[in-house]
């Protein structure tokens, strides 16, 4: 949903980051506004995880120039942490399985360290457990799911409606999702597209990053943003995707090869 | 392996200090004359004499085991000091007498002594270097029958029990370290529950190593008499010295029919620098005898501190139906080594063992699980059920299992599980992404990783385990 006057959320100027020494992001620019669904696409390789491990602050990519604002503050200053309590939400390509620690706890006490930054009341166990009851609705989740260790024997789509769960209760101003689409059957997918549609509000924003055109049908994209080499080269409506989807990149890419040259 | 990740894992040792206080210690060196002097100056009885020369002329003849998966410069057992002991008066009429320095050296240990302070429902036996300085609630306990006292004053007031119980279990030449303390230990715990008594507080022996050249060789022996129980847990500390000193020490326990005893250590002798100078050599044998039917001897250990530390708390199921347990979660940190594990050797009918182990490697440290599970031909319906899972934190430490498992009975059914997980850079990350600090996310993931045996303890130090291990892996993220 786009509208004019909707503040700011993300805003990234010429942001460059290596790993291990090699540089994959060149001069990233992207501004995001409360209320949009944004979707960079791409083929491997093109920067894309990388782009959003860096906003979530993964200690083992170094930012090495440009700008992130978040909210109106310097994101790149914060820990990792800080960000997430912030609001800034990853949900992972690969979620971890936790073992010995169970969901619930693992949830409560997030919900908990974002309560606390945030100066608002933390809740006890027992008000904590009826608020996530509430959320499992939201990715059809059933509450046997909370007293396992997180992640730990959850099948691929289990881990995906875990990760959405965990947005819902986190309530994040930016969801990030880095490949939820990947290894989802259409079924899983639909769930979770339905999720993070709930999810959406006027005053959040996502940003979802894919391969494949797939997601967006049921997700639909305000923008759509092509990656390579470290870049956004073309950006554009859902329209976008679907030409994406039917040519593939490298008229993109050729494109904006031409361009630069 | 991260800054982060490394800082988090290195926290300063807390009971590195030294207490100045005037020894009677006698010179370096090991001989037959040393060993009657030792027993000379514990004014013990002729039988203490011999057991100890038939230990010495046994491990003699004895080679250093070189079996586990340690490595250390070669021992020179004429280097070290055999006997010492604070200097004190010689009969003591109350805990009020003891040395006012060595009372506030348990203290600040956080085991308080004084009638004052002590722990309402725990009675502790206070042994300092080689002797006991101190055992709490003797009386209490003796009026239900409870013998819990020194094992030096129980070599001289009951001289029967000890004869006929010490060295049953772990005989004087079951092997290099256990003869050696045999020939030279000095004093220990000595717990006997009489027929039918369940003893009503836990007992507890806390042992302080002070001189930097002596060795430590304790004694324990803890006979449940028919239909009896006992719970008891042992504590270790030592201050930082930049050498090595030797911890040798043998446990015993004899369960007779029905009785039940729980016995726990939480072990946290010094470790070493980050470099692997100093700490304690923890060479220590514990085995358990559930000699009547429906026997049980329960073995829980909190292992965390020691240069190098190989054990293996053992049940021997000869009585019918007895049941023997062993839960122990080992850490080790920078250059720490650790082989450590069990043995469950079923001889009656329908006995029982249940085996968790929990291995957490952090720095450069080697943490072995090592244990034998086996079955003899008489032991129809034996069962047992291993579970063995090692936790790596960041990704230059080692973790091995070696279980061994031997079956002489085809009505057995024995059941081994192991995994192994890890604490690394991502693992942190997907914590902190959800907001949960690094020090938190470390601390959900060790108590998790450790509740099937923080369970086991006694509720007081349950609590105790949790945080020692907290201490050990946290710190403040950098």
């Amino acid at each position: 949903m786009i509208s004019e006057n909707s503040p700011i959320i993300l805003s990234v100027n010429n942001l460059t980051a290596n790993v291990n020494g090699t540089q994959i992001l060149k001069g990233m620019n992207l501004e995001i506004k409360a209320g949009e669904i944004h979707a960079i696409m791409g083929p491997n390789g093109s920067g894309k995880s990388t782009f959003s491990k860096v906003l979530a602050g993964h200690p083992a990519y170094d930012v090495t120039g440009g700008e992130v604002q978040f909210l109106g503050q310097n994101l790149l200053e914060l820990e990792p942490e800080d960000r997430a309590r912030s609001g800034v939400f990853l949900a992972f390509q690969y979620p971890l399985e936790i073992p010995g620690v169970s969901n619930l706890d693992f949830l409560r006490v997030a919900y908990n360290s974002r309560q606390k930054h945030q100066g608002l009341e933390e809740l006890d166990a027992f008000d904590f457990d009826e608020l996530v009851q509430q959320k499992l609705d939201i990715v059809k989740m059933d509450a046997a799911f909370l007293n396992r260790s997180v992640n730990e024997g959850f099948s691929g789509g289990e881990k995906k409606r875990n990760e959405i769960l965990q947005m819902a209760l986190l309530e994040p101003k930016l969801g990030i999702l880095d490949e939820t689409d990947s290894g989802l059957d259409i079924d899983a997918l639909k769930i979770v597209a339905d999720g993070v549609n709930q999810l959406s509000n006027p005053d959040n924003a996502t940003l979802m990053i894919t391969h494949y055109q797939r997601l967006l049908n049921y997700v639909v994209p305000d923008y759509v943003h092509v990656m390579a080499n470290g870049r956004i080269i073309r950006s554009g409506t859902k329209d976008l995707a679907l030409e994406l989807e039917a040519r593939g990149y490298d008229w993109v890419l050729d494109e904006a090869a031409a361009g630069v040259a | 392996m991260t800054a982060s990740v490394t800082s988090l894992v290195n926290q300063p040792y807390k009971y590195g200090f030294v207490t100045d206080i005037e020894s009677d210690t006698i010179p370096a060196g090991l001989s037959e004359d040393v060993i009657r002097l030792i027993s000379a100056k514990k004014n013990e009885p002729d039988f203490m004499l011999e057991f100890r020369l038939k230990a010495y002329r046994q491990w003699l003849k004895m080679d250093e085991p070189t079996w586990a998966e340690v490595g250390y410069a070669k021992i020179d057992y004429q280097k070290i000091v055999y006997y010492s002991a604070p200097k004190q008066q010689k009969k003591l009429n109350s805990l009020d007498e003891v040395d006012p320095t060595l009372l506030e050296t348990f203290e600040k240990l956080g085991i308080p002594l004084s009638e004052q302070k002590r722990l309402s429902n725990v009675a502790v036996d206070a042994i300092f270097d080689s002797v006991s300085v101190a055992t709490t609630f003797r009386e209490q306990l003796f009026e239900v029958g409870v013998i819990f006292c020194s094992i030096s004053e129980a070599m001289r007031e009951y001289p029967e029990l000890i004869q006929k119980y010490l060295g049953s279990v772990v005989p004087v030449g079951d092997n290099f370290f256990a003869a050696l303390n045999a020939a030279v230990f000095t004093d220990g715990s000595f717990v006997y529950i009489p027929k039918g008594v369940a003893c009503p507080m836990e007992l507890s022996t806390y042992f302080r190593i002070n001189n930097g050249d002596s060795g430590q060789f304790e004694r324990t022996l803890i006979v449940a008499e028919e239909g009896s129980s006992v719970s008891y847990l042992e504590g270790c500390t030592a201050p930082m010295f930049d050498t090595n000193q030797l911890h040798a020490a043998v446990v015993e326990l004899v369960a007779l029919d029905h009785a039940d005893i729980k016995y726990s250590t939480v072990q946290n002798w010094y470790a070493g620098d980050a470099n692997g100078k100093g700490g304690i050599y923890n060479f220590v044998t514990k085995r358990g005898l559930c000699q009547g039917v429906n026997s049980k001897i329960s073995w829980t250990q909190v292992e965390t501190g020691s240069a190098i530390t190989w054990k293996y708390p053992s049940c021997v199921l000869v009585g019918d139906n007895s049941v023997g347990e062993f839960y122990s979660v080992a850490l080790t940190n920078n250059m720490q080594q650790a082989d450590t594990g069990t043995k469950m050797v079923h001889v009656g009918k329908n006995t029982r063992s249940t085996i968790i182990s929990k291995g957490i490697s952090a720095g450069k440290s080697e943490n072995s699980y090592r244990g034998l599970v086996k079955i003899g031909p008489k032991a129809d319906g034996a069962r047992n059920y291993s579970q063995c899972d090692s936790m790596l934190i960041g990704d230059t430490a080692g973790a091995n299992t070696f279980p061994y498992i031997q079956v002489q009975n085809n009505t057995a059914r024995v059941e081994h599980e192991a995994s192994t997980s890890k604490i690394g850079e991502d693992q942190l990350f997907f914590f902190r992404q959800r907001g949960i600090s690094a020090e938190d996310a470390i601390s959900m993931m060790i108590s998790g990783f450790c509740k099937d045996v923080f369970s086991q303890l006694p509720m007081e130090f349950a609590v105790e385990a949790d945080r020692l291990l907290a201490l050990k892996l946290e710190g403040s993220v950098g």
